[in-house]
């Protein structure tokens, strides 16, 4: 355990070990989101009430669950790079934090979209759309303050800190608006409508939620090595590799 | 199959304009995120390059001189020997 | 050389003493907050309605946000004069834990800006037609509520310190954590006005400070470290 950890601080190990496992999560993301897409889109069968527009769940809920993990995994990156001064734990956060503020976009615009047909409007505060939208300021801010000092190891410690805020945070954001929006909506009826899901409909879910994260590890490896690229780029390895390719 | 025609597929019910637009703009942004990675990729490489041809073409220029012109990302490197 | 307890408290009043006395003497800082909170309050009449019953309904958010925007406004004066002239620094080389200090800070800063705040509440409730039975909550609701601001705001206020045009990050930092004791402040002078569940707000309130209480001064003293040693 403690020889892997060793491992990662060297930024080629990483670069090379993870030259492999990329394909693997490309091949997977891009079968699993294909499956996901053909079945959840044609032949999976229209929600009893919401018809059609229930499709609408096999994008927005895969990118609702990323967009927090993604957080989640940023926080402890970067805890990490703080507690054990891992280079490479700190570009994977930076590469994560764009990513991530992607998919809760994906989450708020596909929500927004969905609640036209269900609700007759464009936007509706209710708890999760409400708690995205947090959580969509949390990463710009993440983001904003990496970028704010002149010295990378100061925006990327700063970055840390606030990202661990951030996240013991989520919690009791997400506690908070829920229970504001049972106190002031009395009709809580949740737009995904879980409870009364099918096999058939949530199974294609189930593999869009896989593709999805298939996806983010493929990225993250890539704009991970990016990183290493960019930031080692005065090694002799990287001018060799550089050399070597095209 | 949801659907018993092509034409009833992308009509989604009188729901079409939600539904594409979703996974229309879902679909885009996944795209141009590979696109701009690829992208970012090719850049460094070539950045890398240029610069390794412009100092070898400074040292061997200036054969007598020990210290090659370096970028001032980090002059105190010369001849790199550690891989880490 | 002192003992340590004797060393600790000894750096922690003289903390107390000394913010509370440069506070003091700039009686602006102190104020400011508070006119900003009385001018945020003037604006909702004119800008929505004077219509005293629709203002009734939306005084205790009215309220709570206006205060909470005047909070996040008064966080600047927290650290930044200190860095500019390299007190923050000495704070760093102190023996004494930096979260002990940064602790004390924080706490003259709320007892200078917060304090006031909530006291200065009601009054502003009384123009906005804030229905009687639900002052005593206001004011106990923002004392609380601030409280937990200020310690959250300074953990913003200790990473922007140093950055040139840090006011504008600070606000989108510091905004969203600010969320949930938004939501339960206001929802205890809601409560207050419909007579019931008054007590679990304010508990939650109280929670949510000793959350903060907890973990904020050692973000706040790892956030001063990064600042000035960047």
């Amino acid at each position: 355990m403690w020889a892997f950890i060793n491992k990662l601080r060297s930024p080629k190990w990483f670069y090379a070990i993870s030259a492999k496992l990329q394909p693997l999560f490309w091949v997977a993301a891009t079968l699993l989101l294909l499956v996901g897409t053909v079945w959840g889109l044609a032949f999976a069968p229209a929600d009893y009430q919401q018809g059609n527009s229930f499709r609408i769940i096999y994008v927005h809920v895969p990118a609702a669950f990323l967009a927090q993990s993604i957080f989640v995994s940023m926080a402890v990156s970067g805890l990490v790079f703080m507690v054990w001064k891992i280079k490479v734990a700190d570009m994977v956060a930076t590469v994560m934090a764009p990513l991530g503020a992607a998919m809760t976009f994906v989450a708020l615009f596909s929500g927004a979209v969905w609640g036209v047909p269900t609700w007759g409007t464009w936007w509706m505060w209710d708890a999760r759309l409400t708690s995205m939208l947090i959580l969509l300021f949390l990463y710009l801010g993440v983001i904003a303050l990496r970028g704010a000092f002149s010295s990378r190891d100061s925006g990327s410690r700063a970055a840390s800190v606030l990202a661990m805020v951030g996240v013991i945070n989520i919690p009791i954001i997400k506690y908070s608006v829920d229970w504001w929006y049972t106190l002031h909506q009395p009709a809580t009826f949740t737009i995904t409508g879980r409870a009364a899901m099918t096999m058939d409909m949530w199974a294609p879910l189930l593999i869009m939620v896989l593709g999805f994260y298939s996806f983010f590890i493929a990225l993250t490896l890539m704009r991970t090595r990016s990183e290493i690229l960019r930031r080692e780029a005065n090694k002799r390895w990287v001018r060799e590799l550089a050399e070597e390719t095209n | 199959m949801a659907f018993s025609s092509l034409n009833e597929f992308f009509a989604m019910g009188g729901h079409a304009v939600y539904v594409w637009a979703a996974w229309g703009v879902t679909a885009l942004l996944m795209l141009v995120i590979v696109w701009h990675a690829r992208q970012e990729r090719r850049q460094l490489l070539n950045v890398v390059k240029r610069r390794t041809r412009r100092e070898n073409a400074q040292r061997n220029a200036q054969p007598s001189h020990a210290q090659p012109l370096q970028e001032p990302v980090n002059s105190a490197q010369k001849d790199v020997h550690h891989d880490a | 050389m002192h003992a340590p307890q004797g060393g600790l408290m000894v750096a922690i009043k003289a903390t107390l003493k000394r913010d509370l006395t440069l506070m003091l003497r700039r009686r602006g800082e102190v104020l400011n907050p508070l006119v900003f909170f009385a001018l945020v309050i003037t604006l909702f009449p004119i800008g929505i309605s004077p219509d005293p019953e629709l203002l009734a309904s939306i005084a205790p958010g009215l309220l709570w946000v206006a205060a909470l925007l005047a909070a996040l406004l008064s966080l600047d004066s927290l650290f930044r004069s200190d860095y500019d002239d390299g007190s923050l620094e000495q704070l760093l080389l102190a023996p004494q834990p930096l979260a002990a200090l940064g602790l004390a800070k924080v706490a003259v800063h709320w007892l200078l800006t917060g304090l006031p705040l909530a006291l200065m509440a009601p009054l502003l409730g009384i123009m906005l037609s804030l229905p009687a039975g639900s002052y005593a909550v206001l004011a106990l609701s923002l004392a609380l509520g601030t409280a937990s601001l200020s310690l959250i705001g300074a953990i913003g206020a200790a990473l922007t310190v140093g950055l040139a045009r840090g006011g504008v990050l600070l606000s989108l930092l510091v905004l969203p954590l600010y969320i949930p004791v938004l939501i339960f402040g206001a929802g205890a002078v809601q409560a207050a006005i419909f007579g019931e569940g008054i007590a679990a707000h304010l508990a939650i309130l109280g929670a949510l400070l000793a959350l903060a209480l907890m973990l904020a001064p050692w973000a706040i003293a790892a956030s001063l470290r990064i600042s000035i040693n960047g």
